[in-house]
C-alpha cells in the first residue's frame, strides 16, 4: 500500500467500547482507493464492529477517515454519499416493492420535503439494468429468493453513488452457487465503477480469491495483514480459528479447506 | 343508506385499486412508477369526506333531503348563492347543531388515524397507536380524578365540568412523558420496544389508580364512564374551535416526515446509513401524535380503533407507503368517524350508542382479521 497516495479509508487508533466493554481496539488500516479489503476472524473477533465504525454508525475513539474527512465529522448525507454499507442481515420491509426498495438509496440526495427527480428515477433504472434486477422491479422484496434479495440490497447500495463500499458478511445466508455468484458481481462493480471494497466475511474457503489485502482480526486486535497468501496461512489459521486447514494455492488466490486429524 | 351507496363505494374501491401502482411498460420503455400517493386515491378520501360531510348533516331524528343540505352546505362558502329550499329552522339545525358534530368527527377522526398511522410507522408495527403508550390511560386517570374531585366538593350534578377536558390533556400528555422518560432509562440499548413495554406499564399503573379512585367514589361512575366511551355530541363551534389548531399544526409535522417513515422501515441503523436522522424524527412523530391526540381525546373522549382500523386497511388497499397511508388517513380516517357516528346516533333510534362503544364493535373483529393475516411484523 503507497502512502504517497490518499487511501479512501484510514483509520489509526480504532477503538469501540460497547457496555462498558472494549469490543475492538487500536485499529489501523490504510485501504487503498479502487482495493477490496477483506477482514477475516473467528466469531466475536469484532469484524462487524470495525465496519460499523468505519461507516460512522457507531461511536469510535482514534482516527476514520474516509476519503480524507474524518468519518465523524462528515453531514449524515454527505456521508451517505461517500459510503454504503451492506448490513449483515438487511431489514425486508413488508410490501415494499424492489424499486421503492432500490429508491431508498436515493434517500441522501432527495430534500428533506421533497420528492424524487428524474435523475434519481434514471440512477436507479441504471442499477437495476446492471445487476439484472429488471424483471424483479415490481416484485415484492419479500417474495424473492437469497440470492435474489443479496442483489436488491447491494442495488440500494449502489444507488446511493458512494464510492466505497462496506460489505458485512455478504455471502454468509447464501448457498455455493450464490456465494460465488454475489462475489463475482461485487468485483466486476468494483471494476466497472472504480469501487472500494471493505468486506468482512466469515467462510474462508473462497475468500482469498478475490481480495488485494487481508486482514485476521482475533480478540478485537489485528493479528495479521497483508496480501492473501500471507494471511491466509495454516498456522495463522490454527492459532486463531483453532483448525486443522490445507491451503492450497489456486489461480486466484489461496483456498482454504479444512482437514479432519 | 341505501344500499346503491354501498355498491358505488365498492366499485369505487375496486377501480382504485387496479389503477393505483403499476408502471405501465410500453414496448421495452420501462417507466419507474415510485410508490406515492395516487391521484386517484386522493380523489376518492376526498369524495369521502363530501359523502360523509352531507350524510351526516342530511340524516337524523329530522331528515333533510341530502340535495338541499349540499346546496346548503355550498353556501357556506363565500360568493356562493344556492336556492336550497330549507327553512330557517331547518338551517339552523345544519349550521348549529349538525355541522359542527360532522366537523369535529371529521377532525378527530383525522387525527386519530394519523396519529396510529405515525405511530405504526416510528415502531413498525401495524397494531401499534398512541394508546400504547399510555394517552388512554393517561387521559382516563385526569378525568376521573377531577370528576371524583367534583363530585366530593359537592358538585356532582354539574355537566360536562370545564375542568375535564383539561384534566384529559394533561393526563394524557402526563402519561406519555411518564412512558418516555422510563423507555428513556434503558440509555444507549433502548429500541422501539422499550417504549411500548414502558407504555404497557404506565397505562396498568395508571389505570390501577383510575379503578382505585372509581371504587372510592362510586357515585361519579356513570360520568366517568359517559366520558370514557366517547362522545361527538357538541353544539355550536367551540369544541371544534378548540381542537383545530392542535390537528393542523400536529397534522402538518407528521405529513413532512412520511418519507422518513418510508426510510425508517429498514431500521434505525440502515436509515442512519442512508443519511437519515431517525432519533429526530421519530421523536418529532410521536411528540406530534402524542400531542393531537390528547386533544382529540380531551375534546372527545376515548375513541379506540381508528387509528388502527383506517390505517390498517389503508395499508391493505393503497399499499405500505407512508406517502399514501398518511395523507389518505386525514381523509379516510375523517369519513370513518363521521360515519361511524351517523351510525351511533342513527342506529338505536332517539337515543345514542356511546360513539367508542361501536368503533369497538367495529375495531374487535378487524383485529382478528389483522391477526390472521398478518404479514411479518418487523422486529
Amino acid at each position: 500500500m503507497s502512502v504517497a497516495e490518499q487511501s479512501a479509508i484510514s483509520a489509526r487508533g480504532l477503538t469501540v467500547r460497547l457496555g462498558g466493554k472494549i469490543i475492538v481496539a487500536g485499529i489501523d488500516l490504510d485501504v487503498a482507493e479502487g482495493s477490496w479489503v477483506t477482514i477475516i476472524g473467528p466469531n466475536g473477533a469484532g469484524k462487524s464492529t470495525v465496519l460499523r465504525a468505519i461507516g460512522g454508525l457507531l461511536a469510535f475513539t482514534g482516527r476514520v477517515e474516509l476519503v480524507g474527512t474524518p468519518v465523524d465529522k462528515l453531514p449524515r448525507r454527505e456521508r451517505a454519499r461517500t459510503v454504503a454499507t451492506v448490513a449483515q442481515s438487511p431489514v425486508v420491509p413488508p410490501g415494499m416493492r424492489v424499486l421503492d426498495y432500490v429508491l431508498l438509496g436515493r434517500t441522501p440526495y432527495i430534500p428533506a420535503l421533497g420528492r424524487e427527480s428524474a435523475a434519481d428515477l434514471a440512477a436507479v433504472a441504471e442499477v437495476l439494468a446492471s445487476l439484472d434486477l429488471e424483471e424483479l422491479t415490481d416484485r415484492r422484496l419479500d417474495t424473492l429468493s437469497g440470492g435474489e434479495r443479496q442483489r436488491v440490497f447491494l442495488a440500494r447500495a449502489l444507488a446511493q453513488g458512494a464510492r466505497i463500499l462496506l460489505l458485512d458478511e455478504p455471502t454468509s445466508a447464501l448457498d455455493i452457487g450464490h456465494q460465488q455468484e454475489v462475489l463475482e458481481l461485487v468485483d466486476r462493480l468494483r471494476a466497472e465503477r472504480g469501487l472500494t471494497v471493505l468486506a468482512t466475511m466469515h467462510d474462508l474457503s473462497t475468500a482469498g480469491e478475490y481480495a488485494d489485502v487481508m486482514v485476521l482480526l482475533a480478540g478485537g486486535l489485528i493479528r495479521a495483514v497483508g496480501p492473501p497468501r500471507e494471511v491466509l496461512t495454516e498456522d495463522l489459521l490454527a492459532t486463531h480459528y483453532r483448525v486443522r486447514v490445507k491451503v492450497i494455492e489456486g489461480e486466484r488466490g489461496p483456498l482454504v479447506v479444512p482437514v479432519r486429524g | 343508506m341505501g344500499p346503491w351507496r354501498d355498491k358505488a363505494v365498492l366499485g369505487v374501491t375496486a377501480a382504485l385499486r387496479r389503477s393505483a401502482g403499476r408502471g405501465d411498460r410500453s414496448a421495452g420503455e420501462a417507466v419507474l412508477r415510485p410508490a406515492g400517493l395516487k391521484p386517484g386515491w386522493l380523489v376518492g378520501g376526498v369524495l369521502a369526506v363530501a359523502v360523509a360531510l352531507v350524510a351526516g348533516v342530511a340524516f337524523g331524528p329530522v331528515s333533510l333531503p341530502p340535495g338541499s343540505v349540499a346546496a346548503e352546505l355550498l353556501n357556506l362558502i363565500p360568493g356562493v348563492r344556492l336556492h336550497s329550499g330549507l327553512s330557517e329552522r331547518e338551517v339552523a339545525i345544519v349550521t348549529e347543531l349538525r355541522l359542527p358534530r360532522v366537523v369535529l368527527g371529521l377532525l378527530v377522526g383525522a387525527m386519530l388515524a394519523l396519529a396510529g398511522a405515525a405511530y405504526q410507522g416510528v415502531f413498525r408495527n401495524p397494531l401499534a397507536d398512541p394508546h400504547l403508550l399510555g394517552v388512554a390511560a393517561g387521559a382516563g386517570l385526569g378525568v376521573t380524578a377531577v370528576i371524583a374531585f367534583r363530585s366530593t366538593a359537592g358538585d356532582a350534578t354539574s355537566n360536562l365540568p370545564i375542568g375535564v377536558p383539561l384534566a384529559a390533556f394533561a393526563g394524557a400528555i402526563g402519561a406519555v412523558a411518564l412512558t418516555y422518560s422510563l423507555g428513556a432509562a434503558g440509555g444507549r440499548s433502548r429500541t422501539p420496544a422499550t417504549l411500548i413495554l414502558a407504555g404497557v406499564a404506565v397505562s396498568a399503573f395508571l389505570a390501577a389508580g383510575q379503578t382505585y379512585l372509581m371504587q372510592r367514589h362510586v357515585d361519579s361512575l356513570r360520568e366517568v364512564y359517559s366520558w370514557l366511551l366517547g362522545r361527538l355530541a357538541t353544539a355550536g363551534w367551540h369544541d371544534v374551535l378548540m381542537i383545530l389548531p392542535y390537528v393542523v399544526v400536529t397534522g402538518a409535522i407528521v405529513l413532512s416526515q412520511r418519507r422518513a417513515l418510508d426510510v425508517m422501515s429498514v431500521g434505525d441503523e440502515e436509515a442512519m446509513s442512508l443519511g437519515l436522522h431517525p432519533q429526530r424524527s421519530r421523536y418529532l412523530l410521536i411528540v406530534a401524535a402524542s400531542l393531537g391526540t390528547a386533544a382529540a381525546v380531551s375534546v372527545s373522549g376515548l375513541i379506540g380503533f381508528v387509528g388502527i382500523i383506517v390505517p390498517h386497511t389503508l395499508r391493505l388497499l393503497a399499499g405500505p407507503s407512508y406517502r399514501s397511508i398518511l395523507p389518505l388517513s386525514v381523509l379516510f380516517g375523517g369519513a370513518f368517524l363521521a360515519l361511524t357516528d351517523l351510525l351511533a346516533r342513527t342506529v338505536a333510534g332517539p337515543s345514542e350508542i356511546p360513539i367508542g362503544v361501536v368503533t369497538a364493535f367495529l375495531g374487535a373483529p378487524f383485529f382478528v382479521l389483522v391477526l390472521r393475516t398478518n404479514h411479518a411484523v418487523a422486529p
